[in-house]
């Protein structure tokens, strides 16, 4: 119990120094730690942390500005970018959104391709946080063992829509073909096989004494400071709040499946390990329920405003060729007026606020990114912390450069 | 089977290997470069690929990424680089030592990308000079060690002068690099 | 008991603040009401610590710039979210283009510290009692707003592309 009693951050913020020195520790833009790039200025006394200044922008893209300026289907390309790790996530819920504001509902087939394909996306993204969890407290195995079955999961986007990391998967209104045969054999070996290669990375490290104390009680934080620090996601399900989009205002029929949300108690960077292994299990139930339970049906709504016609109608019918050229030009009947649309993210809520005013391109297009707005506690959650422990944090709150900055 | 790199043409005897001296030091240089990964964004996730084992770019000799400038010898750009982050690239790239190159993966490195706005550089060849470019928007891992393995063919050839030579030094200048 | 939805809570700042409740609609579901800027904390907070309603959450805070509504051309807009009755609801705040000074958030949620800053980097809006209102995305040095609509998106010092070829 002694070394974990250390860990008490309320301990050591006083104004007392070891010998009378406050340095200054520049945790800079271009670090090995930091996936991503984001600057922490940090004035430490020897090891413990006294206080510290995070300065982000450093990959800023303008993606809202850009967002201004190009037609609806041009966006999804943008959004893959945002995180980058789980970009079919960031497509759904953009197709999502502009469907609600058209008003376009979709058959319940696309409903279920795009939960299998969003979990997939969830467990990739938890894959890459957690096995860097491990590469930061130095146990780069899981790191190799993980990426390879993250291949995998390449593969099967590449089946679905020809690219392994940005994918642009899906149209509005659906997707642009059914999952293909090759495509369902490699999920079902996906679905076979990865849960005993995933039992041996949770082998490595969950009840790995060493990697225990390492992660115990580092960057805690309360149920309260995070819900007020407008946490969401895996890190404040951590914290002990079961707050999950998926479940609060479901869509994409995602009230049709069975699974729990696994909740931690302290808010620590073990258990934010164990809610992502946890969520894992989960989605893994989600997709092969989606799998079983797939109804028959199109692949896209009846939308030809907005989906584009089968390329054999174009070349022979006139109201095919008409709609593809203005569904290409960008000339798409979107209505007037504003929407919010929240998905759940692989770090929270992201949400959309889109605003038309009957124009080929949104009026203003706002990501509610969910890294940004946790990111902000990270000073208060290191105050008193060594800098090991400041690292850890660090990457296990999934602090992805491209959400953080858009 | 394991493939090793071939040895120079050279006249060889008992006990004996004789070769010019810069095919020996190219071969060297060629076989063992140490990667400074410059990751800012969705490229830097395509190189966690390239260094895994599915792809591994370790056979090329970068087994040791090196986050050290002082201690790296390629310095591989992947992502955007923003104008904010400029100043910090050129920084690294001062803080290396000679011979270094320099590969510029993914669009956004090497021409800005699809981001032509306000705050993203359009190219790193404005700040630093760039010997590969790796096109692709992410490039597949095939591809990045397409590019490494031309960066290997540079130094392989590389003549052990060029580094101290007129033009070479003309070119940094226009870069606004500071040479002794 | 009475139930947490749009026409009820309308009902509820209707009654409580009468001639704030400037304008409302509901559109896809969600209420959005228009309030004056200068009553903004007050609003939110009596919504936030009303043990009805009790909104909990703010879920995001961004700006609109609309050039051609002179006095109202931009506009605060905070989107809360009630984990307990599982209710959203928007609330805009219109402000001058050539004062936008709005009071700050920060006391009620800690959360509206960085995207109160992002509104002020992208737009311009000053934030009164803001502990640290300094540009968060963009360079320091910067000297204009860019998401301002007369602004545009390349960057015009640049000399190598040519617009027509790219159709500007």
């Amino acid at each position: 119990m002694s070394q974990l009693d250390t860990r008490n951050q309320d301990k050591f913020v006083s104004t007392e120094t070891i010998d009378g020195e406050i340095a200054t520790l520049n945790l800079g833009p271009t670090h090995p730690a930091t996936h991503g790039v984001f600057q922490n200025v940090m004035k430490v006394d020897g090891e413990r942390i006294i206080s510290s200044e995070p300065t982000i922008g450093y990959i800023h893209r303008a993606f809202e500005k850009l967002a201004e300026r190009r037609p609806y289907n041009q966006i999804t390309p943008i959004t893959d970018r945002l995180n980058y790790c789980s970009s079919p996530i960031n497509n759904m819920g953009w197709h999502m959104t502009v469907e609600k504001l058209a008003g376009i509902e979709v058959p319940k087939k696309v409903d279920y391709m795009r939960v299998i394909i969003m979990e997939l996306a969830r467990i990739a993204d938890h894959l890459v946080c957690n096995s860097v969890i491990g590469v930061d407290t130095g146990a780069l195995t899981g790191f190799t063992y993980v990426f390879q079955e993250r291949e995998k999961i390449y593969e099967m986007y590449e089946e679905v829509c020809g690219a392994r990391l940005t994918t642009n998967i899906g149209r509005i209104g659906g997707f642009e073909r059914e999952f293909s045969p090759v495509f369902m054999v490699k999920l079902k070996k996906f679905l076979k096989e990865f849960p005993a290669k995933f039992q041996e990375f949770d082998n490595l490290l969950t009840r790995n004494r060493i990697f225990m104390d390492r992660v115990i009680k580092a960057g805690p934080i309360s149920a309260e400071k995070a819900m007020s620090y407008g946490f969401t996601g895996p890190n404040l399900r951590a914290a002990g709040v079961d707050y999950d989009v998926r479940v609060m205002n479901p869509y994409s029929s995602y009230g049709d499946f069975d699974f729990i949300i696994p909740v931690g108690q302290d808010g620590d960077t073990y258990d934010r390990f164990i809610v992502r292994q946890e969520e894992i299990r989960q989605s893994l139930g989600i997709i092969r329920q989606a799998l079983d339970g797939m109804p028959e049906g199109k692949h896209y709504a009846d939308v030809p405003s907005f989906y584009l016609p089968p390329k054999e109608e174009v070349f022979r019918s006139m109201e095919a060729l008409i709609y593809h050229f203005k569904i290409i030009m960008g000339e798409t009947p979107i209505p007037a007026g504003e929407v919010y649309h929240a998905v759940e993210g692989a770090n929270g809520e992201l949400g959309y606020y889109l605003i038309s005013d009957g124009g080929r391109t949104p009026y203003r297009l706002h990501f509610r990114r969910p890294c940004f707005i946790y990111y902000q506690a990270y000073p208060e959650m290191v105050k008193g912390a060594m800098l090991s422990d400041a690292i850890l944090t660090m990457s296990s709150m999934n602090v992805i450069a491209g959400e953080l900055d858009a | 089977m394991v493939k090793m790199v071939d040895a120079p043409q050279g006249i060889e005897g008992q006990g004996f290997f004789a070769t010019s001296l810069g095919k020996v030091i190219g071969m060297a240089r060629a076989n063992s470069l140490w990667p400074l990964p410059f990751a800012t964004s969705c490229c830097g996730i395509e190189f966690m690929a390239t260094m895994g084992s599915n792809y591994d770019l370790a056979r090329f000799g970068s087994e040791r990424l090196s986050f050290s400038p002082r201690q790296a010898d390629l310095l591989m750009v992947m992502g955007t680089i923003a104008k904010k982050m400029g100043p910090v690239l050129k920084q690294v790239y001062d803080q290396m030592a000679e011979p270094k190159w320099v590969i510029a993966v993914g669009a956004c490195a090497s021409s800005g990308g699809i981001f032509d706005t306000y705050s993203v550089l359009q190219g790193i060849d404005r700040i630093i000079p760039v010997d590969v470019y790796v096109p692709g928007c992410p490039p597949r891992p095939e591809q990045i060690i397409e590019g490494v393995m031309k960066i290997q063919d540079l130094a392989r050839n590389e003549s052990l002068r060029r580094r101290n030579s007129d033009e070479y030094k003309k070119m940094l200048e226009s870069y606004n690099i500071e040479t002794q | 008991m009475t139930a947490v939805n749009n026409e009820s809570v309308l009902q509820m700042l209707k009654e409580e603040f009468t001639e704030a409740v400037m304008q409302s609609d509901t559109q896809y579901g969600m209420l959005s009401v228009e309030i004056p800027a200068d009553r903004n904390t007050e609003i939110v907070g009596w919504l936030k610590s009303h043990s009805l309603i009790n909104m909990g959450f703010l879920t995001d805070v961004c700006a609109v710039h609309y050039p051609e509504q002179k006095g109202r051309a931009l506009v605060v807009v905070y989107h809360l979210h009630s984990w307990t009755k599982n209710f959203r609801m928007r609330i805009k705040c219109f402000l001058p283009a050539e004062k936008p000074e709005i009071a700050t958030m920060t006391g009620l949620y800690n959360s509206a510290n960085w995207m109160e800053r992002e509104t002020f980097d992208f737009y311009g809006v000053q934030f009164i009692g803001h502990p640290n209102l300094k540009r968060i995305l963009n360079m320091d040095e910067m000297d204009y707003h860019p998401l301002l609509k007369q602004y545009a998106l390349e960057d015009e010092t640049r000399d190598d592309k040519v617009d027509s070829f790219f159709g500007r």
